[in-house]
């Protein structure tokens, strides 16, 4: 009774308390901090546990046998570097990602030029056509993509897909990726430069070669790591455009076997994906912080990485 | 735009006629012929025919002899009750909405965290945010396959602590897929809430304290009317890619949990008797109607708000 009698008061004392807290605006936001830190924790730790299992000794996905690189080359069956399938994927993905970033970037970096300096009613038709992939489900465009190479693009009888399907895919939505990219950098160099060097008299073409191009160049390099990841990432384009066993790629195989596959080498072949593409944003992120912080603005990486989305 | 606009000084002038024209043809060209006619594609093969010989769908070029029997059937089977398209569509439906609520739940309360953030930490946070953007969408559902199996650690933890008895998650449990989607989407939503909430002045959130709003009352009032337009693009930014999303319910769940983008890839795809290729890019065209009416309803919304701002 008197333990009750004692905790009652003790009880609205401290809801009272918090109250108080609740209810000061300028209070340490711990909740939210907390809420904010565990979705990092919650969003990155079952990655890094996918990864940690992939140098996993044992055949468990779940309890830890040790340290090997068994399941990347020891593995004489089963390891990335021996099982036909796994290293097929892992040469596909990048012989894909290889050809799509040096066939896209530059009608990329022609289309963004052409494109900033255009004027007209064309240009702007351009300008949206340029636009649309952006805003268009993968799965649409990949299912017209499949329908054109099963009907239309047929060369001498025989079907595009596999790895040229693929690639012409893949291609078809980097470009505004990379027009995207650039036009940023376009329209902060401005046209001095040029106009200086036609004073100096520079023809259009060499302003064009010689001015205009180193300026952009950072902004192309970052244009061709973004590429490259974007295709090294890209699931339902290569599912769709695919013919089968010969052009599967990782993300392919994750999809077809991730469910059944039974030992971690499914863990080893997508952390090689993984830092495949995050290498390549990585080099990206820190060229254009580089470049921006010769030009005495400041940048910090992650501010550069959250320019390349959207 | 920057630059000065083409009047006798531009230097436009100074280059060759067409030059322009001629930078930008290649792109231009390319997506002509592999995005634009695909997109056409999709409808001609919706409003084709079928092989005399084969019974295969065949596309139709020529709009002057499209047939409407694919549209026809997939529209029926959405309206006929116990229609296998319609119970699929509705399940979508549902998933998308369920996992989209869930989303805004789970990521506003972090945009919002960010958003306060200064320093040191919000670069720390801010990368920390970005990286799963650059992971294989792929890769981050099979992390949860690994996760989630009968003997996985999910279960390990929840026998160990007893918070609840160890389940079979990937028996086709609508849940884990909604869970599953949320996981793959929520960073994409949580960019433009962070965006709005930043953009957002203090001064404005004081001035609604100063004048005796309670602190929740001048979230409401305040912070969350002016976040609106970040909530929105971020809505519709998940919603695009999961209502074409059928790798997370392959990877977490069964046949149950079939989506829009499991019949289109099957029809489209795989099943290739008979009319199913057309019936499949009926689908892909109702689907993209769906998705197009969600943009259009996003950029009139931005118009309006910029208009309504510049006011």
């Amino acid at each position: 009774m008197s333990e009750v009698a004692v905790a009652v008061p003790r009880a609205a004392g401290s809801l009272r308390r918090l109250r108080a807290r609740l209810s000061n605006p300028w209070r340490r936001p711990r909740l939210l901090a907390l809420w904010g830190w565990l979705f990092v924790l919650w969003s990155l730790v079952p990655v890094a546990i996918a990864i940690l299992f992939s140098f996993n000794a044992g055949r468990s996905r779940s309890v830890w046998q040790g340290f090997s690189l068994r399941w990347y080359f020891e593995d004489p069956d089963l390891s990335v570097l021996h099982d036909p399938v796994l290293s097929h994927a892992v040469l596909q993905s990048l012989k894909l990602a290889a050809l799509t970033m040096l066939i896209a970037t530059p009608i990329g970096v022609g289309l963004s030029i052409g494109l900033a300096r255009w004027r007209g009613p064309a240009s702007a038709a351009a300008n949206l056509l340029m636009l649309l992939p952006l805003v268009t489900p993968e799965i649409v465009l990949a299912s017209g993509l499949f329908l054109v190479f099963a009907h239309l693009y047929v060369v001498g009888g025989t079907r595009l897909f596999g790895t040229p399907a693929q690639l012409l895919g893949h291609v078809t939505w980097s470009i505004p990726y990379v027009v995207v990219v650039l036009r940023g950098r376009l329209f902060g160099i401005g046209k001095e430069y040029e106009e200086a060097a036609m004073d100096l008299g520079a023809s259009p073409l060499q302003a064009m070669l010689r001015v205009v191009l180193p300026l952009l160049a950072p902004a192309i390099f970052a244009a061709f790591m973004i590429v490259f990841a974007l295709s090294i990432d890209d699931f339902v384009t290569s599912q769709f455009l695919s013919s089968g066993e010969g052009s599967i790629t990782i993300p392919m195989l994750i999809y077809g076997t991730g469910r059944t596959g039974e030992n971690p080498s499914m863990n080893a072949v997508a952390t090689v994906m993984l830092v495949l593409s995050l290498a390549a944003i990585g080099i990206a992120a820190s060229v254009l912080r580089l470049v921006a912080r010769r030009r005495g603005t400041p940048a910090s990486a992650a501010r550069e990485l959250l320019r390349f989305e959207i | 735009m920057a630059g000065r606009a083409s009047d006798d000084g531009g230097i436009e002038v100074l280059y060759p006629r067409g030059f322009w024209q001629a930078l930008s043809a290649p792109g231009v060209l390319w997506l002509l012929a592999l995005f634009v006619v695909p997109l056409y594609a999709i409808v001609a093969t919706a409003a084709g025919r079928l092989d005399p010989i084969f019974g295969t769908s065949v596309p139709e070029w020529n709009p002057l002899y499209w047939q409407p029997d694919a549209f026809r059937f997939v529209l029926g089977d959405l309206a006929a009750p116990g229609g296998v398209f319609r119970e699929v569509f509705l399940r979508t439906l549902g998933y998308v909405l369920a996992a989209v609520a869930l989303s805004l739940a789970v990521g506003y309360p972090v945009a919002y965290y960010m958003a306060r953030l200064g320093g040191r930490a919000r670069s720390a946070f801010i990368l920390l945010m970005v990286l799963p953007f650059w992971v294989s969408y792929l890769m981050r559902i099979f992390a949860w396959v690994n996760l989630l199996q009968p003997d996985g650690l999910v279960n390990r933890v929840l026998a160990l602590t007893g918070i609840m008895e160890p389940q079979t998650w990937l028996d086709g449990r609508p849940m884990t897929v909604v869970l599953g989607l949320v996981y793959g989407w929520v960073p994409f939503l949580i960019l433009p809430v962070f965006a709005a909430l930043e953009r957002i002045d203090a001064h404005l959130v004081e001035s609604a304290l100063d004048l005796g709003a309670s602190p929740a009352r001048a979230f409401l009032r305040v912070t969350l009317p002016l976040s609106a337009q970040g909530i929105l693009a971020g809505t519709v930014i998940i919603m695009l890619p999961m209502f074409g999303d059928f790798y997370t319910a392959q990877l977490l769940g069964t046949q149950r949990n079939a989506m829009i983008g499991t019949l289109i890839n099957f029809y489209l795809t795989q099943a290739t008797v008979g009319p199913a290729q057309a019936r499949g890019a009926a689908l892909v065209i109702i689907l993209a109607a769906l998705v197009s009416a969600l943009t259009i309803y996003y950029l009139v919304a931005t118009a309006r708000a910029a208009r309504g701002a510049a006011r």
